[in-house]
């Protein structure tokens, strides 16, 4: 009887005081918000080279460590974020000349174990140039709240939201209204078959892992602004997973969905039904979702069926 | 030797081999197409003729011997310039995109074709926009063409094996190729579906001047549609001739019902 009661009077809660329901779900959605801009790394990789690259996470720690790193040295916001950005053009450029063209061809796992150690190189690399103490990052958006008819909005997430949103919309146009976009599908799909229409498989490499880094930017950005930047950052990209695995793997759209709605969730869940369990929701509420949609929807919301024909 | 003023052969292979390890794919074989010839490739099972194809789209490298395009040297050249010298290919195993609609599929091979910037590509604007219109509106004639219209929208994965064949012609078709080269386009079709095709293969052959290689099994087939046939044996050109003598040559013959080989 009593859990009985504890399930349901939350709903009570909420009917009881809405404009706190509104701020709890403002944060869900700008945490969901910043799992997707993680999860759009992954997705934009794997769409165009099949590679599920696990070491996005870490390039989004090793985004923000440059720019804070550079940011410290006195560089002005601006250059260092132009610098930043050819930072992580020119690590797309290594990625492509060290990583993946010697492995062209290979099976999946293999140059899943690649990025594996790219994740490793990457952490070390980052500590060698920036050290490793926590760091702040301030690009002038203030960490703070306001009120908009009785509910509380904080800036950071604010902008945070926007800054996804307008980014998702641009990648959705990206791939696909344009030829590029058609070019990034096909290497996707069958490599050989791209090359004989005369896509350069490496050229698109290299614009991918480059649209991947600057998508890590943002993300390392936002993550660093809330939270410091600190090498506990590239642990988010294990956040992501679930996300991926809700959205599917090769859809955009699916990774902002998936985002939102573990990001709404588990705020929800917490901060409503939390007591009942002893709190701690937030912290396995995306992994058993995500368990559940491998048993019952494995694509994903929006991923593409894989129909074998035999 | 050919000039580029279009009066030499458009293709010409000369003495070219292809080896894999200890085995020899290919050895010194030549031959030359002309300007809208239909040339078949036929012999039997190993014989080399898709390593020949893969040869001449530049997804391998000859370890001898040379190729000219349109009087131009190009042995070394990689898959993707090759595409954009006007060479089209389609695969044996059809390697469409399989998740793309048939559409898109054969807006991939407008791919070469488009030049322009890519900054506007992406916001979809200006010339931009007028561009993706333009090859939209080429790419409708390929599938008006073809006879597809009823699928154009479908996932390419999703259609029979005969249809697919038919979107990876259209995507070849849609580079407006001078060279076309088809690896066994009837294989695995019913009785009409190879008619439809080799309806599809003279008709682009005439309306659009295209020349084409390719490589068939379906003899009854080859000896319909093509100007000339080469035939292969263990990697070796063992004769070369209209369809009506190479139909009647003894070492042809032979190379089929498997006599033992002399050399």
């Amino acid at each position: 009887m009593d859990v009985l009661y504890g399930l349901v009077t939350p709903f009570r809660d909420i009917a009881g005081s809405p404009a706190f329901f509104v701020e709890v779900l403002i944060g869900g959605v700008a945490a969901g918000l910043m799992y997707s801009l993680v999860a759009l790394g992954f997705v934009l990789i794997f769409k165009a080279s099949g590679v599920f690259n696990f070491a996005q996470g870490v390039m989004v720690l090793f985004a923000a460590l440059t720019l804070v790193g550079l940011m410290e040295r006195g560089v002005p916001v601006v250059l260092a974020l132009g610098l930043t950005v050819l930072v992580m053009i020119l690590l797309a450029f290594a990625i492509e000349r060290v990583v993946l063209r010697p492995l062209v061809n290979q099976e999946h796992i293999i140059l899943f174990m690649a990025t594996i150690g790219l994740t490793f190189f990457l952490e070390g690399f980052g500590e060698m140039l920036w050290g490793s103490n926590v760091k702040r990052l301030d690009v002038g958006i203030p960490d703070e709240s306001f009120m908009v008819a009785g509910v509380l909005v904080n800036r950071l997430e604010l902008t945070a939201a926007l800054t996804a949103a307008i980014l998702v919309a641009v990648l959705a146009v990206f791939f696909h209204g344009t030829r590029i976009g058609r070019a990034l599908r096909a290497v996707a799909d069958d490599h050989e078959a791209a090359l004989s229409i005369g896509i350069p498989l490496k050229t698109i490499w290299v614009i991918v892992w480059s649209v991947a880094g600057g998508v890590a930017i943002v993300a390392g950005i936002m993550w660093g602004a809330k939270s410091g930047v600190q090498f506990s950052l590239s642990l988010i990209a294990l956040k992501s997973l679930p996300v991926l695995i809700l959205g599917g793997f090769t859809s955009v759209p699916g990774a902002i969905a998936g985002g939102l709605i573990i990001g709404v969730g588990e705020k929800i869940g917490e901060v409503y039904w939390g007591p009942l369990v002893g709190g701690a929701i937030e912290n396995w509420f995306a992994y058993g979702l995500a368990l559940v949609f491998l048993l019952f929807r494995p694509q994903g919301l929006f991923g593409e069926k894989i129909i074998e024909r035999v | 030797m050919s000039a580029t003023d279009g009066t030499g052969p458009l293709l010409e292979v000369e003495g070219v081999s292809v080896r894999f390890g200890a085995l020899l794919a290919l050895s010194r074989v030549s031959l030359a197409v002309g300007h809208g010839e239909i040339l078949a490739i036929i012999g039997p099972n190993g014989a080399g003729k898709t390593t020949l194809l893969n040869v001449i789209s530049g997804f391998y490298h000859p370890y001898e011997g040379r190729i000219r395009f349109a009087g131009r040297d190009r042995t070394h050249l990689k898959p993707y310039d090759v595409a954009g010298l006007g060479i089209a290919r389609t695969f044996q195993n059809v390697a469409l995109f399989k998740g793309m609609t048939v559409l898109d599929n054969i807006m991939t091979g407008r791919i070469i074709k488009a030049r322009g910037n890519l900054l506007l590509e992406a916001l979809y604007w200006g010339p931009a926009m007028s561009q993706e219109l333009r090859h939209r509106a080429f790419v409708e004639r390929i599938i008006d063409f073809l006879e597809i219209e009823a699928i154009r929208k479908t996932p390419a994965g999703r259609l029979p094996y005969g249809l697919q064949k038919r979107v990876e012609l259209g995507r070849a078709l849609a580079a407006e190729p001078e060279l076309l080269l088809l690896d066994e386009p009837m294989a695995g079709m019913n009785v009409e579906e190879k008619e439809d095709m080799c309806r599809f293969i003279l008709d682009v052959n005439d309306e659009f001047d295209t020349t084409i290689v390719l490589v068939e099994h379906d003899m009854s087939v080859v000896m319909d549609i093509s100007d000339r046939v080469v035939v292969l044996d263990y990697g070796r050109k063992i004769t070369e001739g209209p369809p009506s003598e190479v139909r009647t040559d003894q070492t042809v013959i032979d190379a089929y019902l498997g006599v033992p080989h002399a050399s």
